[in-house]
């Protein structure tokens, strides 16, 4: 329950840390991607303000086995740059400089009722379920 | 999840009016934007929060990777749609 519960205002911290700042709006988004025209680089700001805030979260984790509730805690790797790391970034980065959208937003737009936003979010699904036979594919 | 769905619920209730989102993605670009979003954030492991956000945080070279990758490919992609076709 307790897990569950921490679950559920993590995400909707986050959400309403995308809704404040504005990731939440594709326009915004598209306008901070734009370096070469009319550049809006204030979401450069909120990035380093959230890694401000975890980095020191994450030093704490560091190292830790269980997190604060008992679960056990598993970093994921930091080292092994793949070409499925860079291909996949390269593929997300296209959606997303395509739409504005990632996944986060997406969601919070498919939750304020927006048909966009539920396209948005069942084309990701769709591309979820086709990286399992793509993947077989790559090394 | 049901966090992110339900945060616009909660604006609502606690603070007021949504800021109102500006869509101009045609519908089948947004389809096709999802579909990469999908497919590149499970082949990557992440995207702009789990990467450049949490990985960032972490100082993890692989994470650098990441966010170097889609930054540059959503800028070109950006580059491409308004500049050199015109769109948006």
């Amino acid at each position: 329950m307790a897990k569950l519960l921490s679950a559920l205002i993590a995400g909707l911290l986050f959400g309403l840390g995308l809704l404040l700042s504005g990731m939440s709006n594709p326009a915004k988004v598209l306008g901070f991607l734009d370096v070469s025209g009319r550049w809006d680089p204030s979401l450069a700001l909120v990035m380093a303000g959230a890694i401000a805030v975890a980095f020191f979260a994450f030093r704490r984790a560091e190292g830790q086995t269980h997190s604060v509730l008992g679960e056990p805690l598993q970093l994921p790797d930091k080292s092994r740059l793949t070409l499925r790391l860079v291909l996949g970034s390269v593929l997300f980065g296209i959606g997303w400089g395509l739409a504005g959208i990632c996944p986060g937003p997406g969601l919070v737009l498919a939750g304020m009722a927006l048909p966009a936003g539920w396209w948005f979010v069942a084309a990701m699904l769709l591309g979820m379920l086709l990286f399992r036979p793509l993947s077989r594919c790559l090394p | 999840m049901l966090g992110l769905l339900a945060a616009p619920l909660v604006w609502r209730g606690l603070i007021g009016p949504l800021p109102v989102p500006q869509l101009g993605t045609p519908l089948p670009l947004l389809l096709l934007a999802g579909v990469l979003v999908g497919i590149g954030t499970r082949l990557a492991a992440g995207c702009t929060s789990g990467h450049g956000v949490c990985g960032l945080s972490r100082l993890s070279p692989r994470s650098l990777l990441a966010t170097l990758s889609f930054m540059g490919s959503a800028g070109l992609t950006v580059f491409v749609m308004r500049h050199l076709l015109g769109w948006g």
